[in-house]
């Protein structure tokens, strides 16, 4: 468990045991930022915010590693910025909109609440009922989790799946560019290969 | 001005599926083809083993015509616009969906060509749907075997025959028409899912079989057998298993000198001559305009792209489209019902992982009128295939089957357990045509050029929602069989755009009724040829693509032995 568990997870739960004050706001970010890796298109608030979010809707729990260790986040982050530029927008205005009605739902910022209160939000969005964003939260909801599983489930090639955490969590055994008849026994799967398609040197030669 | 290019015998627009094919007759004739297609050629190395290019981002994003005209859709002419897709189903490369297709290779069944008459016969005229405008075929199945059989042989199926001359062979389909020989390969193997599956069909009296499929079990033609390894819906063969016709019939044409291809070539309207013959065809490539005259044109895009590019091409002799002074073509438009299906879950891991849409198991009982209507209230019926092929962000979006949230950590432990518990059947059922389903050209929505795009408004009707749910509950039934815990019904949905559209161009030997005759050549201009699905007067129970191939070769056949008469 505690491979699975960054820094800035812990400084996170330390914050939730109600020792937040008690740290810097300075030394927070300083160790903040090292975790988190250069950021492409959100800002470090909107990040701050989709990074509490993706640890809600995947977390890491007793079955092992979620979002956060997948990178999920990085995946939208870098995602933003080319194949789903179209929802930059989108996310602009829903990270801001969640954000808001977390603070005026349960009075504090959505990275600051409890769990169990940050679940509560989500569940808000999930049923359309949040107020603040243009075209219902739930749609904004969908989007962020669709785009969750991509970041948790999708070839590690695009920033997500780090260290393929999501696809060992599924028990998908991997990329394979030949599956033989004992592949495919019902009785046990072959071992992962821990290959991105792009690893595979035909075609790592015509990146997406 | 548009540039003037050399006169060819035949222009064919569009190489996909049917163009492709019907290219290889007409240059082996030693006619001059030019071959005009919107897309690129792609290679082994484009086809990587990407989820997330492939499934979810419309791999392949380059050069994607039909993206930038995605047809609308509406149910019915008064009711509100579906959402408009964002990616098309179909692609554009030489080759076109024969490249990311499932490469299942159907002959239609005999019950197909006949069911007007048929349905009549049997069980009388009343039992045809209200508002069905279902024609038989100008010709049985018996017409179409040898095309069939060319076909098969030259594109590389493989499969297991159920009737040869007569001779029922139980590993095969036994309710297939007869068929001359064997298939040119062995099926695709089974997997030990697919085998407990077809041992509890069996238990329940049913038929069980492989499916015939374009794709190599073994070394045919220079090309290697397939490797089961799983990205093959929405993606190309990366060791060209997959009999597409970029790798088939149309380097084969080429082989003969005698077809040109002109890839990035987009056709924006076929030209007519004060004789009311078809001239050529004009297009753009690279930002230059083109006029390729030709004897002959033959359309050979998909359903939508057939019946929009006649309908801009107006001229004096055809004010409402081309062939078109019958006000026909986007009628009889239909898509099969393909979608209502039914997802089984299981205890236990049944390791899908691998494999591809293609490697399954069939049921064909309850198709086509291969049981007894009496009972029933509808016509026709389904094919059941269930099949091994699953990837990893689909399976992670899973159906819960009401066990847990969409999210969170119970949704994770769900996943965790039955991320490979799942099984997606796949169900095809007959889908008639009816006189208010059927295509023309958006008043509103323009392409970037400026030319409408497809409208499409069509919906199923009773006849499909009462077969849909007869076949999902034999699905059902068969899930529960062997073993799953669980077995949930899918939505059917309307008809959108689909990989499976049908009609528009019917074919047939009224031209009041049909835009073309029994040779897919039009009724009104007698020097243009149809082929594809739009010809189709009737779905089946099974993937449309060899049965548009097999009729597009007959046509181009046609074509050269009528040369004379058809060019003049």
């Amino acid at each position: 468990m505690a491979d699975f568990v960054s820094r800035r997870d812990v400084l996170k739960r330390v914050g939730l045991a109600g020792a937040a004050a008690a740290v810097p706001i300075d030394a927070l970010a300083q160790v903040t930022q090292p975790a988190r890796g250069r950021l492409e298109t959100l800002t470090p608030q909107e990040a701050d915010v989709l990074d509490a979010v993706v640890a809600r809707l995947i977390p890491t729990d007793a079955s092992g590693p979620g979002a956060t260790e997948a990178k999920a986040a990085r995946y939208i982050d870098r995602a933003l910025g080319n194949a789903l530029a179209s929802f930059r927008e989108t996310y602009r205005e829903g990270l801001a909109a969640l954000d808001a009605y977390a603070r005026s739902s349960k009075g504090s910022a959505f990275t600051q609440l409890s769990l169990q209160n940050q679940d509560a939000v989500l569940t808000d969005l999930e049923r359309n009922v949040a107020t603040g964003f243009a075209n219902g939260s739930a749609g904004f909801f969908n989007l962020v989790l669709a785009h969750t599983l991509q970041g948790t489930f999708g070839d590690p090639y695009y920033g997500g799946n780090d260290r393929f955490v999501g696809w060992d969590l599924i028990g998908y055994p991997g990329v394979r560019l030949i599956a033989t008849a004992n592949d495919q026994r019902m009785d046990s799967a072959p071992a992962p290969t821990h290959m991105s398609a792009y690893d595979y040197s035909m075609f790592g030669k015509k990146k997406p | 001005m548009a540039v003037t290019l050399k006169k060819t015998n035949v222009v064919v627009v569009g190489l996909g599926a049917t163009g492709g094919v019907a290219a290889l007759p007409l240059a082996q004739a030693g006619l001059d083809v030019i071959g005009l297609e919107a897309g690129t050629w792609l290679r082994p190395d484009d086809f990587a083993p990407d989820e997330l290019r492939n499934n979810y981002r419309g791999w392949p994003q380059a050069i994607q015509k039909a993206n930038r005209e995605i047809p609308t859709h509406r149910p019915t002419a008064s009711s509100p616009y579906s959402p408009r897709l964002a990616i098309h189903p179909m692609m554009n490369a030489v080759g076109g969906t024969s490249l990311h297709y499932w490469a299942q290779s159907w002959r239609l069944n005999p019950w197909d060509f006949k069911v007007a008459s048929e349905t009549k016969r049997r069980y009388g005229a009343s039992r045809i749907p209200k508002g069905s405008t279902v024609e038989d075929w100008p010709f049985g199945l018996d017409e179409l075997e040898s095309y069939y059989d060319k076909v098969e042989y030259e594109i590389g199926v493989s499969g297991k025959a159920g009737n040869i001359k007569g001779t029922i062979d139980r590993s095969g389909n036994i309710f297939e028409g007869a068929r001359a020989r064997e298939y040119p390969m062995p099926p695709l193997r089974g997997t030990p899912f697919t085998e407990m599956m077809g041992d509890a069909a069996r238990k329940l009296g049913w038929h069980t079989f492989p499916g015939p499929a374009a794709i190599n079990t073994r070394n045919y033609q220079n090309r290697t057998g397939c490797a089961y390894h799983g990205f093959c819906a929405r993606g190309g063969c990366h060791i060209n298993a997959k009999g597409s016709t970029a790798v088939t019939t149309i380097p084969k044409a080429q082989a003969t000198k005698h077809l040109a291809v002109v890839s990035e070539a987009h056709v924006t309207t076929i030209e007519v001559g004060s004789d009311g013959r078809v001239s050529g065809v004009n297009y753009i490539k690279g930002g230059t305009e083109y006029f390729q005259p030709a004897d002959v044109v033959l359309v050979a895009s998909y359903v939508y792209e057939n019946v929009r590019l006649l309908l801009l091409s107006k001229s004096k002799a055809f004010p409402n489209g081309l062939s078109n002074n019958h006000g026909q073509v986007g009628r009889h438009y239909f898509s099969h019902n393909q979608i209502g299906g039914v997802i089984g879950l299981f205890p236990k891991a049944i390791n899908n992982w691998y494999g591809l849409p293609a490697q399954g198991v069939a049921v064909d009982n309850w198709a086509d009128d291969n049981f007894d209507h009496s009972s029933v209230d509808f016509i026709g019926g389904g094919n059941l295939w269930v099949y091994s092929d699953r990837r990893p962000i689909a399976a992670a979006s899973m159906s819960t089957f009401g066990r847990a949230p969409r999210w969170g950590s119970a949704w994770k432990a769900f996943i965790k357990q039955y991320a490979d518990g799942s099984n997606t059947s796949y169900l095809q059922k007959t889908t008639l045509p009816y006189e208010d389903n059927y295509l023309d050209l958006d008043p509103n929505v323009k392409d970037p050029l400026g030319y409408p795009v497809c409208r499409i408004t069509a919906d199923y009707k009773d006849n499909e929602r009462k077969l849909t749910t007869f076949v999902q509950d034999k699905m059902v039934e068969w899930y529960m069989a062997a073993g799953a815990i669980a077995a949930e019904k899918t939505p059917m949905g309307t008809m959108g755009p689909t990989t499976h559209a049908y009609g528009g161009t019917r074919m047939g030997d009224n031209r009041d009724t049909n835009v073309v005759d029994r040779w897919g050549f039009s009724h009104e201009v007698p020097n243009l040829g149809i082929v594809g699905a739009s010809v189709m007067g009737t779905s089946g129970a099974r993937n449309p693509t060899l049965t548009a191939q097999a009729l597009a070769w007959r046509t181009a056949e046609h074509l050269t032995k009528s040369w004379k008469e058809i060019a003049k």
